[in-house]
């Protein structure tokens, strides 16, 4: 089925901010918005839900620390448990202090490196990803916001845009 | 202007009152003599007067170790009373007990003297440290700032009577100021503790304890004077004065911070030295002052004060909280791992007597200082929710006192500590004490500023 969208394109991110307030309440669907620098506030106008990616450094937080207390208590305490310096090495407990570093170190490296993996992926970014830009300008200085047209009026709805600021409209149609 | 009302100010009274009480009848109770402590020791009738049953419990353990040990173990080493380190005989431990006993309520009242003082002076760098970083997210609260401050005064100078009291020997809080300790004739001669008299010394702990309370109040002083200033001024140049003053007054108060945890806690064990105490003492310090300006913003805002206050200061607030909390365990941490590690026997004694006979305390304020702020806190929404931010501003409070009190006592009481009525009357008589003064001082100005340059941004302060 052929899809059309609308591209309305904005210079100033206030601007933008106020257009994104008045689609909202014509109840018209965002597809996306380009914008070239983080918009304070955006993903409130748009009704994004918010992110969990904190949730998930905690919990990979908690497996890192996991590791490094299996792993030291496995090699320190019941493969060979040497005396080194007169280190009580009887029980975990017992030569805890010493294993501290490691263990906050393992809970930071576990929850940073995985957080950062997940957004790559929840983000579908990778190296030799295909660049999905609509238009070259939106890391420049332009804001792009894309909305679903389909079945809907172009043209009434590109002059409903133009009066909340928009500078350019561009009206493209997908056969698919 | 707020206005104190009557219940809170019978309240605070009712508690000094009962605190009063309270401390007076358990420090009229405590064992005088040996007999009562060998009284205390037959049987099986331990506490049987007025303690509690912690210290019932604390007795057992000691004679378990006393005897597993044969009386010559480690911590009758660190004890201060007893470091000639030879096998104590029963008379000479009871003896060592006793005076652990009569140190109990002045140490009581010195625990919960210095948590209420540390309170309003964290508090008081925390203000500063507005003011020098022209925080725009505070302003709203430094009125709350300057209420708390205002124990400052009152609170240093009882911690100054208190040493000046140890200094003239109504106690043996201090056991370097004992007679003949630095005499080599006098059978109380310390060569460790004569090699230091150079600082310790009682004149000059009395005179450096003067120059820090004239330093911090001298800044308060002017600091609340140019706050009122800028009120009614028409330019900025009272709060010019006062960004100034607020720099000078950090490296002062780093300075002086630092050497009074030296000489007000660190010197109750003289044979004992860390240098990275004044810090540990310094975030403590901070964690228990921030969370302070939040309880009493959050019981203002309660009342109807401080509309402007909204839960994004209260956010700030409890991040700062939860913060400090991790700085003051990463201190704590690296105080004790240091020391655990390289297993100095001059250093570590300090930690052998606090596992051995504190064991609960040492290791239970861990939980509510590090465990409970950090997992409570953490949910930047909980951050938000006012009871959340209560209850663990109320277990941070606690467990810094437990703190204070892990400092002070195994160094003047030793294994004779539990908490009973002179600590929970001392600290409640503080208490009382502190939120009459910082209550009254509260409504001696209003409680928002009203020509701070930063007070716009303040009110529209959202995180």
């Amino acid at each position: 089925m052929a899809s059309t969208v609308i591209h309305a394109i904005y210079t100033d991110d206030d601007v933008l901010m106020n257009a994104v307030k008045e689609v909202k309440k014509k109840h018209l669907h965002i597809n996306d918005i380009f914008t070239p620098f983080p918009v304070h506030g955006l993903d409130k106008a748009m009704g994004l839900a918010p992110t969990r990616l904190a949730i998930t450094a905690f919990l990979y937080g908690c497996v890192g620390i996991t590791v490094a207390t299996v792993m030291m208590n496995f090699i320190m305490i019941e493969d060979w448990p040497q005396n080194i310096g007169g280190k009580p090495s009887f029980s975990y407990i017992e030569n805890m202090p010493a294993f501290v570093p490691i263990m906050f170190e393992l809970t930071v490296f576990f929850a940073a490196h995985l957080m950062v993996i997940t957004f790559y992926l929840r983000s579908k970014l990778w190296p030799f990803k295909k660049a999905e830009n609509p238009d070259v300008r939106t890391t420049d200085d332009h804001f792009l916001m894309e909305i679903d047209a389909t079945g809907k009026d172009g043209e009434e709805l590109a002059n409903f845009l133009v009066t909340t600021g928009a500078v350019e409209i561009n009206l493209i149609a997908n056969e698919a | 202007m707020y206005t104190l009302s009557k219940n809170l100010k019978l309240s605070a009274i009712i508690f000094m009152v009962v605190g009063a009480l309270l401390f007076a009848v358990d420090a009229m109770y405590m064992p005088s003599s040996i007999a009562d402590i060998e009284a205390m020791h037959a049987g099986d009738d331990h506490g049987e007067s007025h303690d509690t049953a912690v210290s019932g419990e604390g007795h057992e353990a000691h004679e378990a170790i006393a005897t597993a040990k044969g009386h010559g173990d480690d911590h009758a080493v660190a004890s201060h009373q007893a470091e000639e380190g030879h096998a104590m005989s029963e008379a000479e431990h009871n003896q060592h007990l006793l005076d652990g006993y009569k140190n109990k309520p002045w140490s009581a009242v010195y625990v919960a003297a210095f948590f209420f003082f540390m309170i309003s002076l964290g508090c008081l760098a925390f203000y500063a440290v507005q003011y020098a970083s022209q925080a725009g997210w505070s302003p709203l609260l430094l009125r709350v700032m300057e209420g708390i401050t205002g124990y400052l005064l009152p609170g240093s100078i009882i911690m100054l009577i208190l040493l000046a009291l140890s200094g003239f020997h109504f106690n043996h809080i201090f056991h370097w100021m004992a007679d003949g300790i630095t005499d080599p004739t006098s059978e109380n001669y310390d060569k460790l503790i004569a090699g230091k008299s150079d600082w310790l010394n009682v004149p000059w702990l009395l005179i450096r304890a003067v120059i820090f309370i004239a330093g911090w109040n001298a800044y308060r002083f002017f600091a609340v004077k140019f706050s009122k200033e800028q009120d009614e001024a028409t330019d900025n140049r009272s709060h010019k004065k006062s960004f100034k003053l607020a720099a000078l007054f950090l490296v002062f108060f780093l300075y002086t911070e630092s050497m009074m945890s030296w000489d007000w806690i660190m010197s109750i064990d003289p044979h004992w030295f860390s240098t990275l105490f004044g810090w540990y003492v310094l975030a403590g310090m901070m964690v228990c002052g921030i969370t302070t300006i939040a309880l009493i913003t959050m019981i203002l805002k309660g009342a109807g004060y401080l509309q402007s206050v909204n839960d994004s200061h209260i956010h700030d607030l409890a991040k700062f909280m939860f913060g400090f909390s991790i700085f003051w365990t990463y201190l704590w941490f690296s105080q004790f791992m240091l020391i655990w590690y390289s297993n100095i026997p001059e250093e570590v004694t300090y930690y052998i007597q606090r596992i051995e006979d504190y064991n609960l305390p040492f290791f239970g304020m861990l939980i509510m200082n590090f465990l409970f702020p950090l997992l409570i806190l953490m949910n930047s929404d909980f951050k938000r929710v006012n009871w959340f931010v209560v209850m663990a501003g109320i277990v941070i409070l606690l467990g810094h006192y437990v703190d204070i009190y892990n400092m002070v006592m195994p160094g003047t009481v030793g294994q004779a500590w539990s908490f009973g009525f002179v600590e929970l009357g001392s600290l409640m008589f503080f208490f009382g004490l502190f939120v009459l003064i910082v209550f009254t001082s509260l409504t001696k100005r209003p409680l928002e500023p009203k020509r701070n340059p930063l007070i716009e941004e303040s009110k529209h302060f959202h995180y």
